[in-house]
This record gives structure tokens, sequence and C-alpha cells, in this order.
């Protein structure tokens, strides 16, 4: 039954997708095979999907499991780029340029650049009762400008042009590619081991089992004596991590740099993976693979029919309308409600 | 000296209208005991509509009749997800959030930066030229105007009528509203509707008036951080302009600070607003009773009628 949702929510957006190219004049399966399929017949295409979906599956699970907890962590994006600016940081200044330990150096530093900058909201909430939802938004917002700040001013590459970018990256600071001609990288065994890692955190822990409890039903996880400020920490820090390191993998993979365009909306588009995929480990890499075919679609036509790339988005939040609509169609059923009259009214 | 006081006034007050608009709405909703986060989508929709029609040639009030309808039409979408498919009302709101991003990003995609004709300020004989207070209350748009009247409507509905009283009960008891026969499904799409409108509006006096062209994603946040001002507020709607005005202050600051020699970069001064509502989060939330006393206590519990 838990699969039905996602396939419908996936069907009906292709529906009204291909309604949607019908009314904008292009020929709805001429289209449908541009955005779904074309950019998967190549093998520059596979390897851009996987690329894409890789940042998407490996933030999903760590916000997954925070859902789960009713740890409302929307925010990815701000810990992703905050893991980002730490894992450059650490790329451009080390001292020795071809030490091999810059690589894992970096990944630790991406790592808590996502972790402090989810431990503001999870200190908040636990300690202070303040919404993490809010929180976690508005730190998204300042982490942009503070990256923007980075690029624009101290760290900006003297010989960039002006471009609001960083340096290359050295070599050392990169993942190994598979194949030169394309940009997948080794970064995608790090969404492999967290998939596990996930997998076996919700199903196989009594901690991934005190959290689902204390989010499916808090008074319970009360009275079983489940500590709800561990959850929140849990649930945040896990996230913050997981999205500090997907934007260390950005900045060590296809980009080589730290640019503002460090993430096309990972950190929210994992939001809806992590739905698609019911919060589960296995239903999310089915979610990335479909979110990162939403990205590659838009960008396909964005070029070949001259369709602005808004329409990725559009598709995103579709997407989330039909899963959540879909659900409630499987597990309830419509029914009239008679209605009291007031009394004293006719 | 007192240019520059009046400057940072009137500069307050026209940055906070937009939050008020989508603020109060807010308001309305979550005292109904809907909790809709897609504020900020519902506000992108309606400043891209406004600009829309603008440029078909229409005149101002249709355009932010437009405004208005727009967002009350995206709210339904929530509305059909939290009360008909009892869906997650965080879940429901985030969707709708990042749909109205992505469809007025859509709308708006041939407009480029081409200005708008603005919405221009009400010039009222006599009452505008009087020194000082001429330009600080009597110089406004209508729309100022309007948000201030809307105020007094909503907090005059909320505690003065029946209606108001309705709408409260069902905030705090949708069964109770429900077994003395009020059609709480109902009245909720009807908040939910016109908190929509309100954040169409507020959108509008962004893409209209305030900066009177279309940029993609131009709320920035505001509708987030509506969101926080009605948290902020305490749920009472004259609190809701208190923090507006705040925040709009913050905003004036941000522009201001270059002329009041801050040498600031400003990304940073441009952060201001936003680790602002996180610190008067901050401070509201630790005081749990505070918080409890308006707090609509069926806020963002599906409800299903029994019986």
């Amino acid at each position: 039954m838990r699969i039905i949702a996602p396939v419908a929510a996936i069907g009906l957006t292709i529906v009204i997708s291909s309604i949607m190219f019908a009314l904008m004049g292009h020929n709805p399966v001429a289209a449908l095979y541009a955005f779904f399929v074309e950019p998967l017949t190549s093998v520059n295409g596979v390897s851009e999907w996987l690329l894409k979906a890789s940042p998407l599956i490996l933030i999903g699970c760590g916000l997954a499991i925070g859902f789960r907890a009713n740890v409302w962590n929307i925010g990815a994006e701000g810990q992703l780029i905050m893991g980002a600016i730490a894992a450059s940081g650490v790329g451009l200044f080390y001292p020795d340029p071809e030490s091999a330990l810059i690589l894992p150096l970096m990944f630790v530093a991406g790592m808590l650049g996502g972790i402090a900058w989810a431990a503001i909201p999870a200190f908040l909430r636990a300690r202070m009762n303040t919404n993490e939802i809010l929180v976690t938004l508005m730190l998204t917002y300042v982490a942009t400008l503070f990256l923007s700040l980075l690029v624009h001013g101290p760290w900006r590459d003297p010989d960039g042009f002006n471009y609001p970018q960083t340096a290359l990256l050295p070599n050392a600071a990169m993942f190994d590619v598979f194949d030169y001609s394309y940009r997948l990288n080794t970064s995608i065994f790090i969404t492999v081991v967290a998939v596990v890692a996930m997998w076996v955190f919700t199903e196989r822990s009594f901690f991934g089992y005190k959290m689902s409890v204390g989010g499916a039903a808090p008074l319970a996880a009360r009275y079983a004596g489940f500590k709800e400020s561990g959850s929140i920490w849990l649930g945040l820090l896990i996230s913050g991590a997981v999205a500090g390191i997907a934007g260390m993998a950005e900045a060590s993979g296809p980009l080589g740099q730290l640019s503002p365009q460090i993430s096309p909306g990972y950190g929210f588009a994992a939001i809806i993976v992590a739905f698609i995929g019911r919060l589960n480990a296995i239903g999310i890499v089915f979610g990335g693979l479909f979110l990162s075919l939403l990205y590659l679609g838009g960008e396909a036509v964005q070029l070949s029919l001259g369709m602005p790339s808004s329409v990725t988005l559009i598709f995103q939040g579709m997407l989330l309308f039909f899963l959540l609509a879909s659900d409630f169609l499987i597990f309830y059923r419509f029914r009239r409600v008679v209605r009291h009259r007031v009394e004293g009214q006719a | 000296m007192m240019d520059l006081f009046i400057a940072i006034v009137t500069g307050t007050v026209i940055a906070a209208t937009p939050l008020v608009f989508a603020a109060l709405g807010e308001l309305v909703v979550e005292k109904s005991g809907v909790l809709n986060l897609g504020i900020e989508g519902m506000m992108l929709v309606g400043a891209a509509a406004g600009v829309w029609v603008s440029f078909a040639g229409f005149s101002m009030p249709v355009a932010i009749l437009a405004a208005v309808v727009s967002g009350a039409l995206a709210s339904l979408l929530f509305g059909v997800l939290a009360l008909t498919f009892l869906t997650n009302q965080y879940a429901a709101g985030l969707s709708l959030a990042i749909f109205g991003a992505g469809v007025s990003a859509f709308i708006g995609k041939g407009f480029g930066s081409t200005p708008v004709d603005a919405l221009k300020p009400l010039e009222i004989p006599i009452l505008t030229d009087i020194p000082v207070i001429g330009p600080l209350l009597f110089n406004y748009d209508p729309l100022v105007y309007l948000s201030f009247i809307m105020l007094g409507l909503i907090s005059w509905f909320l505690y003065r009528t029946k209606a108001g009283l309705i709408v409260r009960t069902v905030g705090e008891s949708p069964q109770s509203a429900h077994a003395i026969g009020y059609p709480v499904i109902r009245i909720r799409y009807l908040t939910i509707m016109f908190g929509g409108a309100m954040a169409g509006l507020g959108g509008a006096y962004l893409s209209l008036a305030y900066t009177p062209l279309w940029v993609e994603n131009m709320t920035s946040g505001k509708g987030w951080i509506s969101l926080a001002l009605v948290v902020f507020a305490t749920w009472r709607p004259f609190r809701v302009l208190i923090g507006a005005w705040l925040f709009g202050g913050m905003t004036i600051l941000q522009l201001q600070g270059q002329a009041m020699g801050i040498a600031w970069p400003s990304e940073v001064l441009s952060s201001l607003p936003y680790i602002a509502t996180i610190v008067v989060l901050v401070i509201i939330s630790r005081n749990r009773k505070m918080l409890a006393l308006n707090f609509p206590v069926s806020l963002a519990k599906p409800f299903r009628p029994e019986g």
C-alpha cells in the first residue's frame, strides 16, 4: 500500500505536465520524451542523473530521520551552503595543496559546517522552545548572504575576471571522477553508505525506534521515558551533517570551487525526496532519482523547447501536492457529513 | 536631520506594509486552527499576477484585485489538502511555498526587469502639505492606509463579532464547534482563502508599489517572516503591527545604512532582518505562558467531523 501513493503522484504529475506542455503549444508526447526520457539516453545523461541524485538522496536520508521524529529541518539548503563554505575554506587555504589529507579534512569540515549551522535551531528548539522551521529557514537566508559576502569579497579569485567565485580547488581537494569525459565522481559512495546507515538506524536501532515513536505518538513516547530533546538534537544534527557533506561534495565535485551557484535548491528538493520516499531509505533512493530527473528534464526542455527552468519547481510542488492527496485517497474514504443545525436557527 | 527622520519613519511604515497584510491574513488562518506555511508562495503568486495584469494594460485596482484573487486561489490548493484530504499541514504548506515560487517564476519569465507604473502616494489637499506631519502621516499610497483599515477590521471582527468568536472557537476546539453545529471545514476554507487573499495583497504591494517590477523570488523570505510575526504577536492583531514596524525598521536601516555612515558590507545589513526574526522568536518562545495565552489550541491538527 505504501508505494501506491508515490507512484500515483508521479503518474499524476506526468499527466498534468503533459497537459501543461500541450497548453503551451508543444506536442505533449514529444515534450514528455524530451523531459523524462531523452536526458537518460546518453552515458553523459546517466552520469549527470546520478550526479544530481546523489546530494538529493544524501540530504533526503538525513531529513527523513528528523521528519520521522517530527523535527522539521527545512533549512538543509543553508546547512549545505555552510558545509560547502567550511570545506572550501580548508581546500583553498590548507598549506600544502598536494597533501592527501585535504580531501578527508574537507569532508570533516563540510560535515562540521553543516552540523554547526543545524546546531543553532537544535539548541533553540530544545532549550528555548523556538520553532525550528522558521529558524532553519531564516538561517538559510543568512547562509546565502554569507556565501555571497565571501565570494564577492575576501575569497574572490583575484584572477577570476571579477566573477563572484573563489579560485579553483587544488586537484588533491577533488573527488576522482570515474571517467574524464563525465562528471560523476566517487562521492556517490558517500551517499551509498548513508543510505545503508539510514536503513540500519531506522529499521534496526533502538534510538531510531525511539525517535519514530516520538514522532508518531509523542504522548506514548513520553510515558515510555523517551526524551524529546534527544530526538531534536539528533534529527537536526544528522540532517545538518549530511547536508554539509553534500555541500562539500558539490565543491569538491562538479563545481571545483565555491560560487553562489553551489546548489540549485537541493536542500529544498530533498524535502520532497524524503516525503516521496515515505521517509524510508529505499524509497528515498527512488525519490532522489526521480527528482534528479526533474532537474535534468527542466534543463533539457529549457534548451530544446525554450521553456523556463521554473517548470522544474512547478513539477516539484505538484509532485508533493499529489503525493499528499493520494495518501488520503488510499487511506481514507470520502463520505458525506451530516451537519447538526445550530440551535435556534432554521 | 528632519528629512532623515521622516525618511526613516515613512520608509519603515512602507516596508512593513506587505508584512502587515500577509501576517494579518495568516493570523486569521491560525486563529481558526490552521497553519499555512505557504505564505511565501502565495505572496509570490500575487506579486507576479499583479505585474502580469498590469502589463496587460489593466488599471492599478484591477491588478491589485488580480493579485488578491490569485492569492486566494493558490491558498485553495493548500485548503483542499489540509481540510479535505487531512494531510499534514506542514507538508501541505511547504508544497504550496515551493509550487508558488515555481508558478510565479513561470508567469514572470517574460517580464524581464521592465518597471511597472507604480502605485502613487495620495495627495490629500491641505493635509499632505502640512510640514513634517503631512509627509509623516498623509503621503502614503492607498494600500498603506488599507493595511491600517484591515488591522482595525480584523481585530474588530475577531474580538467584537459573533462570527469572529466562532472562528476562534473553531481554532480552539473544532469538536465543540462541530457539535454545536458550526461548519468547521467551511469556516476554515474561508479563513484560508482570506489568508491567501491577504498574502496576495502583500505580494502585490511588493511588486506594484514597493519595488514596482517583477524579480524572481522577490519576496526574499517575507512570507516566512510574516509567519514569525504571528508568533511574535502571540496571535494578537495589534502586536503584528509592532512586529512589522520592527522589521520594516530593519529593512530601512539596511537601505539607509550607508547614508548614515555604517560601513558594513551590504550582505551583513541584508541579513539583519533574518537574524532579528530569530532573536525575537527566541525571546517570545521562551515565555511559554505568554505564548499559551492566545495560542489557538488546535493549531495544525487535522480535524475530521464525526457523526
